[in-house]
């Protein structure tokens, strides 16, 4: 469990990429993860069907926010079709560790949100996968 | 020195605390969450499912009598421990929270009308405010709330005096001692205050009853719910308190086999107490389970077994105050009289649900989050989440520096030393 906060989690907590607000986002959506308080609110440009720029505000503990910075570092130029296939996985493959039953949710929380994003821009149904998240 | 509470040899009494995690000897804080079982209440159950299993009250063969009897004696030392009248004043429940939830659906579902006012407090649990949030819906009563002082460590008393003549409640619900804040509240007082403008008192017990003497009929409450598995007892068994002539005029929430004397195609008669609210085959292992948990107890004595715990927490609020960059809840080392062995605790940048991981790779079993107290944490305190330790027989101050030394881990983990 030491490796839990590896040094990548620690620094992007520390300074986390894409924290802020971006000005006329094609969707700004809020997530929170009631148990533990924490919350996200991403901000998504996107142009023809990819994500131009991404930014979040949020605040919660190490693995939520590290996530968060990791995963918009890592969303930028994606299109949205690959990102409705994402899941657990690719935030494990991305923070390098599974961080386990209990603080799963807290990895996921950017996730969530994003995907969210994405199917309500796109004015889709969220599917089953991502509620789970 | 003679009743001095000896952690190291109790813990030899729990199995579980020789286990490791995560490669270290376990280090366990959460008693407020769950207590660990000692060996005794554990064979205790054994005993009863490999000598003398069998459904009470109705066998008329000696395993169910050994069994009924086991069950019964249970319930007498429930009312001793608590200094209750009479075991007809003790029913059985899962848990404190199914103890409130039974007085929220029989007497209150029954004597409270629209616009009778449930007051409480706002260092409630959340097992004390939903219940009477759903009485709100049922039967629109309304939900008050005492607030607390400035300290935020205990009620505002002139608040509490205040609504109790303007809101003139037909309850108050408090709790005897916060989960969260550790404060133990002069529910005696509330009572005696309560009692004047002719309101019913309901005390939550369920941090309170495993960690020192109560006694219900001192206190003179009217109900008092407490649960089994945060003082020793398994999971599954808690009781209610109430007294007995409210117990006599509350018609039983559940019906079924063993509440009732005679049944016929249209109505029954209800048994006597404490029978009438239990219907159906209870826990009965459970209840075995509590009787064994009580009886160890008492050999320690809840007296010893307060001084203990003021001591352990006292070291560990002295000790937590020379780590820089730690905020400390709940009334300080000077108040000990007035605070449990709860130790809600935050570090500055860094997340309580990281703290816990971090003291879970160092093997110490402590909680973070908002201790289903939301309305307090959130509310009142001003925070998203809180870690929190908390303290039991078997714990000792060589646990206490262990919980330390892993906050100093934590704070270089995250550069904030």
């Amino acid at each position: 469990m030491d490796n839990l906060f590896a040094e990548q989690i620690i620094s992007n907590y520390e300074h986390p990429h894409n924290k802020g607000k971006l000005e006329k986002p094609t969707i700004k959506h809020h997530e929170f993860n009631p148990t533990c308080g924490d919350e996200i609110t991403l901000y998504l440009k996107i142009k023809d069907g990819k994500v131009s720029d991404v930014k979040f505000e949020g605040s919660g503990c190490a693995i939520s926010m590290a996530s968060a910075s990791i995963l918009t570092d890592f969303i930028k130029g994606k299109s949205l079709k690959e990102i409705e296939k994402m899941g657990v996985h690719d935030i494990i493959d991305l923070l390098g560790l599974d961080p386990g039953p209990a603080r799963l949710k807290c990895a996921t929380l950017s996730l969530r949100t994003l995907k969210e994003a994405v199917f309500i821009s796109e004015h889709k149904k969220i599917d089953e996968e991502t509620q789970r998240l | 020195m003679p009743g001095k509470i000896n952690a190291k040899k109790i813990k030899q009494d729990f199995p579980i605390l020789s286990i490791k995690m995560n490669g270290k000897p376990l280090v366990y804080l959460d008693s407020a969450a769950t207590s660990q079982k000692p060996r005794q209440v554990i064979d205790a159950i054994t005993d009863y499912y490999l000598t003398y299993n069998a459904n009470i009250h109705r066998g008329i063969y000696e395993i169910s009598e050994k069994a009924t009897e086991t069950y019964i004696e249970s319930k007498r030392k429930l009312a001793d421990f608590i200094n209750a009248k009479e075991m007809e004043e003790i029913i059985y429940v899962r848990n404190t929270t199914e103890a409130i939830n039974l007085v929220a659906l029989s007497w209150a579902e029954q004597n409270l009308k629209r616009g009778d006012v449930v007051l409480v407090t706002e260092m409630e649990h959340h097992s004390n405010i939903v219940p009477w949030q759903l009485l709100s819906r049922r039967k629109h009563t309304k939900l008050e709330y005492i607030k607390l002082d400035a300290s935020h460590n205990f009620i505002d008393m002139d608040d509490f005096k205040e609504k109790l003549e303007t809101k003139n409640p037909r309850l108050v619900a408090v709790t005897h001692a916060s989960n969260v804040l550790g404060t133990i509240n002069d529910v005696r007082e509330i009572s005696r205050l309560s009692h004047r403008v002719g309101a019913k008192v309901l005390v939550d017990g369920a941090q309170s009853a495993p960690h020192m003497k109560v006694d219900v009929s001192n206190i003179d409450c009217d109900f008092f719910a407490f649960s089994g598995h945060k003082m020793l007892a398994p999971t599954g068994i808690g009781a209610l308190y109430a007294k007995r002539d409210i117990l006599e005029n509350t018609e039983p929430m559940l019906g079924g086999g063993d509440m009732i004397k005679d049944v016929s195609f249209q109505s029954a008669i209800w048994n006597d107490l404490p029978w009438k609210f239990e219907a159906g085959t209870s826990n009965i292992e459970g209840g075995i389970g509590f009787g064994a948990a009580v009886d160890y107890l008492n050999k320690l004595g809840m007296q010893n077994i307060r001084s203990h715990e003021k001591s352990l927490t006292r070291y560990a609020l002295e000790e937590i105050s020379k780590v820089k960059g730690v905020s400390v809840y709940g009334p300080g080392p000077n108040k000990i009289e007035k605070r449990g062995g709860v130790i809600s605790f935050s570090v500055k940048g860094i997340h309580p649900h990281d703290i816990a991981s971090i003291f879970n790779s160092e093997g110490i079993a402590i909680r973070a989050g908002h201790h289903c107290a939301i309305p307090l944490v959130r509310g009142v305190l001003n925070e998203p989440a809180l870690a929190r330790m908390s303290f039991y027989v078997y714990n000792n101050n060589e646990d206490i520096d262990k919980a330390i030394a892993a906050i100093r881990k934590a704070q270089r983990i995250f550069r904030v030393a």
